[in-house]
């Protein structure tokens, strides 16, 4: 069916030709840029029509060049190769003319399957990515692949049937008839029936060409010769700068006490009180760096006032203590009864301090307000959100379509750009100062100390084992602010343990949080694995043994404890001074790690020397990039579980930059990384947030066969591990 | 304000900014070379890493007026003529970076090394890129393309 619209100049330029549950193909005017939009409905497929040259996942050009949009973030985990690698399998396009672009960021269109049943959103957190998106980008690279065989065949008058396709190439399995994609595109246009391209095969696994193979990713030419764009980057005519300073009090109300001064400094256009800071808009960057350090400002008091970080664990010792429950999280068979006739029962506490996320790119934005406050030009490197417009169009009192997001590389994300509160910032002042476009920086100092952590806490775990040794009760409780922030991963899926409990035990302290790679999983996993490593060491079995029982029911898990204790030579001692220590994680795939360590028993040093993973996470999209990701997390979880610690005072955020907060460097990282992969052909799993949460409990176990001591305080670091040798 | 000329890649720019003003801050917002990278602004990170006069230094806590008396200054742009130094081919080669915002500073800390020392060890290459944080965690990868590039070239 053709239905062709002409009700405006935008739409006169193109005809918009088929419709049919989940597809339409629209053709430009000059007729050489088909494009594919997934979308089930067709009055939205419309609406996007309205507002984009060509809005969809593909764009063929006659010369064959094909562009497929990514409508993920790009914050270093490979969205950019990884989901349109995805699409071009199925599409049978020839890698070497693909070129990768942002897409929209338009959920109804570019989304994956959200949370809620039916829903759509363009989200890059929790490792999601490649999960949610796999069938999707399937689904849309078949769709595009069926709507240009199906053109072939009706300009060879043949049936479908016969044409297969490869390489962005069609061929008649009759004849020696070809045709390249770039070649169908006039043919496209004379398409008058569609094909009803809602229920398209997909490829069998063992026929991918791309999936699982060694394909470079797309952008990293970009970032080795300084053209990949953050949206730090971002330069604009006219373009002014903003700086806040808000303080190390979280909560703080600022009373600006020179304003009259400051406004009378060199390129200082105007000063914007927050509630909770004070920004300085300035012609040059360096000139509102000048006038942000000379603000006089009296900041009040908030929640967060005579709060003290290493205090407090004390306060939580005694909630943990409490007879009465928090929100419970697990409750499997009757964890009292079987802790009151256990053989022998363990207790300890976890503790672990606040950490910040770090990201490279401290966070920042450039937004363009149109004269009349109507529309806005947003960019920003985010991880998105439920609301893809990230909070512009409630600042300005404008419907969402007003404001147009540019998806630029992130600078690290981790979960801190998840949340969109600095580019609501940036709102406010693009209004403050539009039509000049305005770029916000948040300064190292801004970044660090109005972070977002994730949580301290406190976990206290009883397990206890029967006569013959088996673990038959595991009753976990966590303290800390934030729910799911200090709970995620407190579950134990792949233990067979007949009586489980966990709860969460709520604390507030004023004090900012957010996700942070891996979330509550970090915390939780070290207190679990660390735990079933002291009831192995005291029932005098090998650790391995102690898990393999436990993942007796959990194939899958299993199989990743075997590869790790293989590849890594579990049952060779290592050299004097070192020791290995094992932990498992599920974070949608699962993974068991090993870390060899040395300590200095003189300085109290731990150097994480060799590291081994085995990873299931279902069909592999990119594996060297998987392994990249293992690399990094573990990096990450090193650095984090040995060197990372926000502490407060009253209130007031003790560190402020990478002096004082200390992230891992080049000569205390692992001279060795090796990632198994487990082969499968399940569906893909997330593989972001797999590695971080394994390394604390693996480093506190290999220590305890080093020294039979117990490291409980993350982060390690040489006093609390000197202190533990003393204990 | 007063008026600085800086010798950049080959190329004289001359400037109107305030004395003191952070080097970094020139080539990025005043010169467009956004290739070299905001991370701390207190010389921990190596984000910013520059050659000047074939030293690497971090452009952050450098100021403008000290650096424009003829000094040759290179940035990531002024590398290589078309992105082919043997440290950016063996970088993608090996695929090192993830996020890649340090990695503009990574490679000028190694091209420095490699200017003086054509082969070091793996310890040389640890101790001299330990000034440059890697938040992605991308140092074995790093550390392997450094030695490719000394292989190479």
């Amino acid at each position: 069916m053709l239905s062709t619209s002409k009700n405006n100049g935008t739409l006169n330029r193109r005809e918009f030709l088929k419709s049919s549950s989940g597809i339409a193909l629209f053709i430009g005017a000059s007729g050489i840029f088909p494009a594919l939009i997934s979308c089930s409905d067709s009055k939205k497929i419309q609406e996007q029509f309205e507002k984009h040259a060509i809005t969809a996942w593909v764009k063929i050009s006659e010369d064959g060049q094909i562009i497929i949009y990514n409508p993920a973030s790009e914050m270093g985990q490979g969205s950019m190769t990884s989901l349109p690698l995805i699409f071009a399998e199925e599409m049978d396009a020839d890698w070497t003319k693909v070129k990768v672009e942002f897409s929209p960021q338009e959920s109804e269109t570019y989304g994956s399957p959200g949370w809620a049943p039916g829903s759509k959103m363009m989200f890059t957190v929790g490792s999601r990515t490649t999960n949610s998106y796999f069938n999707t980008m399937r689904t849309a690279g078949a769709q595009a692949r069926a709507i240009l065989l199906h053109a072939a065949a009706q300009n060879w008058k043949v049936p479908v049937e016969e044409l297969s396709a490869e390489n962005s190439v069609v061929s008649h399995n009759g004849s020696d008839k070809t045709i390249t994609y770039g070649e169908l595109i006039p043919y496209l246009v004379a398409v008058e029936t569609m094909p009803d391209v809602s229920e398209v095969p997909l490829k069998a696994s063992d026929k991918f060409k791309l999936i699982g193979k060694e394909i470079p990713r797309t952008e990293i030419p970009s970032k080795v010769d300084g053209t990949a764009q953050f949206a730090i980057d971002v330069r604009l005519p006219d373009m002014v700068y903003g700086v806040l300073e808000r303080g190390n009090l979280h909560g703080a109300k600022p009373t600006l006490l020179n304003e009259s001064e400051i406004l009378g400094m060199e390129g200082v256009i105007k000063v914007v009180p927050y509630d909770y800071a004070i920004d300085v808009i300035a012609s040059k960057l360096e000139q509102a760096l000048k006038a942000k350090s000379q603000l006089k400002i009296d900041w009040s008091s908030s929640d967060a006032s005579g709060f003290n970080s290493e205090e407090i664990y004390q306060e939580y010792e005694k909630i943990a203590a409490q007879n009465q429950a928090g929100e419970v999280i697990t409750e499997e068979g009757d964890v009292s009864n079987a802790l009151r006739n256990a053989s022998k029962v363990y207790q300890a506490d976890y503790k672990n301090d606040y950490v910040y996320h770090a990201q490279l790119e401290p966070l920042n934005a450039v937004i363009q307000v149109s004269e009349d406050l109507q529309n806005a030009e947003v960019w920003v490197g985010s991880q998105q959100g439920m609301d893809t417009k990230l909070g512009v169009p409630g600042v300005l009192g404008i419907p969402p379509e007003n404001v147009n997001v540019h998806l630029q590389y992130l600078g690290g994300g981790f979960g801190r750009r998840s949340l969109s509160d600095f580019v609501e910032e940036c709102a406010v002042l693009a209004k403050e100062v539009a039509p000049k476009p305005v770029k916000l920086i948040w300064t190292r100092e801004d970044d660090l100390r109005y972070g977002t952590y994730r949580p301290m806490s406190l976990q206290r775990i009883k397990a206890s084992v029967d006569s013959s040794g088996n673990i038959n009760a595991f009753s976990h409780t966590v303290v800390g602010d934030g729910g799911n922030l200090v709970a995620s991963g407190i579950q134990n899926d792949h233990y067979a343990i007949p009586n489980q409990f966990a709860d969460w035990r709520s604390t507030t302290h004023g004090i900012r949080l957010k996700h942070w790679r891996s979330v509550g999983h970090g915390p939780n996993k070290f207190a679990i694995e660390s735990m079933l490593d002291q009831i192995a060491y005291d029932q005098k079995m090998d650790p391995v043994d102690l898990r393999r029982k436990l993942m007796a029911n959990s194939p899958r898990a299993l199989a990743t404890l075997e590869k790790a204790v293989e590849i890594s030579n579990w049952s060779q001692p290592s050299p004097e001074g070192y020791a290995k220590g094992i932990s498992f994680v599920e974070h949608g795939s699962l993974g068991t790690g090993v870390c060899e360590i040395f300590l200095n028993k003189e300085t109290g040093e731990i150097k994480v020397n060799r590291v081994w993973i085995a990873l299931d996470a279902g069909t592999i999209i990119q594996p060297d990039n998987v392994k990249a990701q293992m690399e990094g997390g573990i990096i990450m979880g090193i650095s984090s579980a040995l060197k990372e610690r926000i502490s407060v005072v009253n209130g007031q955020i003790q560190q402020s930059n990478f002096n004082d907060y200390s992230l891992l460097r080049m000569q205390d990282s692992p001279d060795i990384i090796e990632t198994v992969l487990i082969p499968s052909g399940e569906t893909p799993q997330g593989v972001g947030e797999t590695a971080t949460p394994m390394v604390a409990g693996a480093i506190a176990n290999a220590f305890l066969q080093l020294t039979g001591k117990h490291l409980r305080h993350m982060p390690f670091t040489p006093e609390r591990v000197l202190e533990a040798l003393d204990s | 304000m007063s008026s600085y000329t800086l010798s950049v890649n080959d190329q004289n720019h001359t400037v109107e900014v305030d004395k003191g003003t952070s080097l970094l801050w020139v080539l990025r917002e005043h010169l467009g070379l956004t290739g070299t990278k905001y991370g701390c602004g207190i010389a921990q990170c190596g984000a910013c890493t520059i050659h000047v006069d074939g030293s690497p230094m971090k452009a952050c806590v450098l100021s403008v007026e000290d650096f424009s008396n003829g000094q040759k200054i290179k940035t990531i742009e002024g590398l290589s003529e078309n992105a082919d130094h043997p440290l950016q081919k063996a970088w993608i080669e090996v695929q090192a970076p993830q996020c890649g915002y340090c990695h503009s500073g990574q490679i000028m800390q190694a091209a420095a090394l490699l200017e003086n020392n054509p082969s070091p060890s793996k310890e040389e290459i640890k101790a001299h890129m330990n000034g440059n944080i890697c938040r992605c965690g991308t140092y074995l990868r790093i550390v392997q393309a450094i030695q490719l590039a000394a292989q190479n070239q």
